[in-house]
C-alpha cells in the first residue's frame, strides 16, 4: 500500500501529484550534476580544438608558449612537466608527514591535546591558497635561497640539485609551498579514516603482544589503506590544479629542466593565471586547451585511484 | 613433553632491559644541549636548521640506545612514536607560522580606511586605499553561488539518500560528484569562461564568477549534506510513513529538520571553501579597482583576487594591502569554520 493511501481521495491525489513532482525535481537535480560535468568536457573541447588546429608546432611536444604570435607556436610539454614534477615532489614531502600527523592525532597523542589539534588541522585545511602563495612569495622565497645554495654546493653532483643561478623562485620552492598547502588537507582526511578503525582490531593486536607500532602496522594501516589512497589522491589533485600559490612563487619560463633549484619552470594552472590577462583570442583558446589537458590528467588520477581502491575492497572481501 | 619445555617468554620481551619512562625526554634534552654546543663552535646556524638537525639526531640516538637496551621491536616502536611527533611539529610549525605571519603583517593596514574604501584613484605606491569593493564583490558572488548550489546540492543529496538506494544511476551520480570534488578550481573558471563568455558572448561579471563558484561548491554541499541525511534514523521516516504521510512531506518536514544543524554546518564549510578561491574568479570576474555593486554587469573585484593582484606589485604599500586582504579572508574562513564546529557540537543528529 502506498503511504498516504488512507487519507481522503481528493487530498490523496494532490499528495500523489506533489510526490511525483518532488521525486522528479530531485532526480532532475541529480541529472544536472551529470550534465554539468559532461558540459565542462564538451565546452573545453569545443574551445580548445580550433586553437590546437591553428598551432603550427606539435601541441604535445613543443615547449614554447607563444599562441598570439603569427604563426602561433605553443605546446604543453614544459607546462605539463612542471605540473607533474611540482605535484609529485609536493606529495613526496607532504604525504609521510601528513600520515605521521594523523597517526599522532589518533594513536599517540593524549586526548586532551589531540582533539583541539585535530580542529586546528581542519581549520588549516580551509586556509585559502592565496594566503599560502603570499606567504611563499614574501617569506619563503628569500629563505629558500640559502637552503638551495647549500643543496647545490654539497649535492650538486646529483643532476637535479645542480644549479648555476639561484634566487629562490624555483620548481623546488613551488613544491615546498604546495606541500605545506596540501598537508593539512591530507592529514584531515587521513585522521578521519584512522578514527574509523575498529577498536576490536586494535585491541586484538595489542592483546597478542604487539608493540604500539606493530599494532598500527597490523590493524590501523591495512584498515585505512583505501581511505589513505583517497586522501593522497585528493591532495595530489589539489597540488596538480593549484593556481595562485604557484603563480606567485614561480618565475615563469617555458623550458623542461631537470635542475629543480634553477629559477624558472611553470605549471598549467599558473600559466593560465599569469598570461590570461594579456591573451588574445587564440591565446585564450590555447589556455583552454592546456586546461583540457589538466582536466584529463585529474580525471585519469581520480579513476585510477578508484580502480585501486575498488580492487583492494574486492580483495579484502574475498579473504 | 612437559609444559616447562615451553619458552616462558616467546617474544623475548622480559629478557631484554627496559628504558625508564624519563629516558625519551632525557635523550632529547641531551641531544639539544650537545647540538647547541656543536652549533656554537661550527659555522652552522639558523633556528630552522637547528630544529631539523635536532629532530634527526634525536631519532637516531634514541633508536640506537633503545636497540642496545631493549631490542629491535621496542626500538622500532620508539622510532615510530618519535617520528609521528616529529611529523606533527614539522607540519604545524610552518602552518602556524603562516597564520601568525598573516596576523602580524595584516594588522598594519587592517583599519577603517581599509574596510571602507576602494582602490579607485589610488596608485600602487599610495599608502591609503582599501578592499571595500573586494569585500562587496566576494559577498555578492559567494551569496549568489550559495543561492544556486545549496538548494541544488540538497536536492541531489535527497535523491542519493531517499530515492537512489544503491541504484545504478545513483552510483553513477555519486561517482560524478566525487570526480567534481577533485576538479581543479581553475577548470571551473575555464568552463564558465568558454560557456558564458565565448559561446554566449557575455562579458566579465560577478554573476559569471558565481557560476564558476557554484560548480566548485555544488559537490561539497552534496557530500556534506548527504552524510548528514544518512545519519537521520530510519525509524523517523518509518514513523512518518506509518502515519500515512507522503514521502515528499516526510523528507521536507521530518528528515530535513532533523538534519538541519548538520546541513547548516556543511553549507558553512562549503562557503568557507569557495570564499578563498582565486583562480575561477580571476577568469570570470576579472577584477577592477572601483566599487561595482551590480553583480550582473561589468568586472567586479573579489577578496582573493585583490590579494593576488596587490601581492604581485613591487611596492611595499601594495604588499601591505595584500596582507590585510589575506587577514580579512582568514578571519572570514575562521568565523565560518568555528561557527560550523560549534553548531555540530550542539545539535548534530548523532554526536561523534
Amino acid at each position: 500500500m502506498q503511504p498516504g493511501a488512507i487519507s481522503g481521495s481528493k487530498d490523496a491525489n494532490k499528495g500523489r501529484w506533489l510526490d511525483v513532482g518532488f521525486r522528479r525535481l530531485s532526480v532532475g537535480s541529480a541529472v544536472l550534476v551529470l550534465i554539468i560535468l559532461v558540459a565542462i568536457a564538451l565546452f573545453l573541447l569545443q574551445q580548445a580544438l580550433p586553437a590546437i588546429h591553428k598551432d603550427t608546432a606539435n601541441f604535445l611536444t613543443e615547449q614554447q608558449w607563444r599562441p598570439d604570435d603569427t604563426p602561433a607556436v605553443f605546446g604543453i610539454a614544459a607546462l605539463l612537466y612542471g605540473t607533474l614534477v611540482t605535484a609529485f615532489l609536493a606529495m613526496l614531502m607532504a604525504l609521510p608527514v601528513a600520515v605521521g600527523v594523523a597517526l599522532w592525532l589518533t594513536q599517540y597523542g593524549p586526548r586532551a591535546l589531540a582533539r583541539p589539534l585535530g580542529y586546528v588541522v581542519d581549520l588549516l585545511a580551509a586556509v585559502p591558497s592565496v594566503v599560502f602563495g603570499l606567504w611563499g612569495l614574501i617569506y619563503l622565497v628569500p629563505k629558500m635561497i640559502p637552503l638551495s645554495a647549500w643543496l647545490s654546493t654539497y649535492f650538486g653532483w646529483i643532476p637535479i640539485f645542480k644549479s648555476d643561478a639561484i634566487f629562490g623562485k624555483s620548481i623546488f620552492t613551488a613544491s615546498v609551498v604546495l606541500a605545506i598547502m596540501v598537508l593539512p588537507v591530507i592529514a584531515a582526511v587521513t585522521r578521519e579514516v584512522f578514527l574509523q578503525v575498529p577498536r576490536e582490531n586494535q585491541e586484538a593486536a595489542l592483546a597478542l603482544g604487539s608493540t604500539r607500532w606493530e599494532m598500527i602496522r597490523l590493524a590501523v594501516l591495512p584498515y585505512g589503506r583505501s581511505g589513505l589512497i583517497s586522501a593522497a589522491v585528493l591532495g595530489f589533485g589539489r597540488a596538480l590544479g593549484e593556481t595562485i600559490a604557484v603563480a606567485l612563487v614561480l618565475s615563469a619560463n617555458y623550458t623542461v629542466s631537470a635542475h629543480l633549484l634553477t629559477p624558472g619552470g611553470n605549471t598549467i594552472a599558473a600559466n593560465i593565471a599569469n598570461t590570461f590577462g594579456e591573451a588574445g583570442s587564440l591565446g585564450r583558446g590555447a589556455l583552454i586547451a592546456s586546461g583540457l589537458v589538466l582536466f584529463v590528467i585529474t580525471l585519469a588520477v581520480n579513476f585510477g585511484a578508484r580502480a585501486i581502491v575498488a580492487r583492494r575492497r574486492e580483495f579484502t572481501a574475498a579473504t | 613433553m612437559t609444559l616447562t619445555a615451553l619458552d616462558p617468554d616467546p617474544l623475548h620481551l622480559a629478557s631484554k632491559g627496559r628504558l625508564p619512562r624519563w629516558a625519551s625526554p632525557a635523550i632529547a634534552l641531551a641531544c639539544a644541549v650537545l647540538l647547541l654546543l656543536v652549533f656554537a663552535i661550527t659555522p652552522a646556524d639558523g633556528r630552522a636548521d637547528y630544529l631539523v638537525t635536532l629532530a634527526v639526531v634525536f631519532l637516531v640516538v634514541q633508536f640506537a640506545i633503545s636497540y642496545a637496551v631493549e631490542g629491535g621491536r621496542k626500538a622500532r616502536d620508539r622510532l615510530a612514536a618519535a617520528a609521528a611527533v616529529t611529523g606533527l611539529f614539522l607540519a604545524l610549525l610552518p602552518l602556524v607560522a603562516i597564520l601568525g605571519f598573516t596576523i602580524v603583517k595584516g594588522m598594519k593596514r587592517f583599519d577603517v580606511t581599509f574596510l571602507t574604501h576602494s582602490m579607485r584613484n589610488v596608485a600602487d605606491s599610495d599608502p591609503g586605499g582599501g578592499a571595500y569593493h573586494a569585500i562587496i564583490g566576494t559577498l555578492e558572488q559567494v551569496g549568489i553561488a550559495s543561492l544556486f548550489s545549496v538548494p541544488l546540492g540538497l536536492l541531489v543529496s535527497i535523491y542519493l539518500v531517499e530515492y537512489g538506494g544503491g541504484r545504478r544511476f545513483a552510483r553513477l551520480v555519486s561517482t560524478f560528484v566525487d570526480v567534481m570534488t577533485g576538479l581543479p578550481s581553475i577548470i571551473a573558471g575555464l568552463f564558465v569562461l568558454s560557456f558564458w563568455g565565448l559561446v554566449l558572448h557575455q562579458g566579465f561579471s560577478g554573476f559569471a564568477g558565481s557560476l564558476a563558484l557554484t560548480v566548485i561548491m555544488l559537490p561539497v554541499v552534496v557530500r556534506t549534506t548527504e552524510e548528514m541525511l544518512r545519519l537521520v534514523p530510519p525509524a523517523l521516516r518509518e514513523a512518518a510513513f506509518a502515519l500515512g504521510v507522503r514521502k515528499w512531506r516526510t523528507v521536507l518536514s521530518v528528515v530535513l529538520p532533523t538534519a538541519l544543524a548538520g546541513i547548516t554546518t556543511g553549507v558553512m564549510l562549503a562557503v568557507a571553501r569557495v570564499v578563498g578561491e582565486t583562480a575561477p574568479v580571476l577568469l570570470t570576474v576579472f577584477g577592477t579597482s572601483s566599487i561595482n555593486t551590480n553583480p550582473f554587469s561589468g568586472p567586479q573585484e573579489s577578496l582573493p583576487l585583490f590579494v593576488f593582484s596587490e601581492a604581485g606589485l613591487p611596492n611595499n604599500t601594495a604588499v601591505d594591502r595584500a596582507w590585510s586582504g589575506a587577514l580579512t579572508l582568514i578571519i572570514l574562513v575562521l568565523l565560518l569554520t568555528t561557527a560550523a564546529r560549534l553548531l555540530t557540537r550542539r545539535s548534530a543528529p548523532r554526536g561523534r
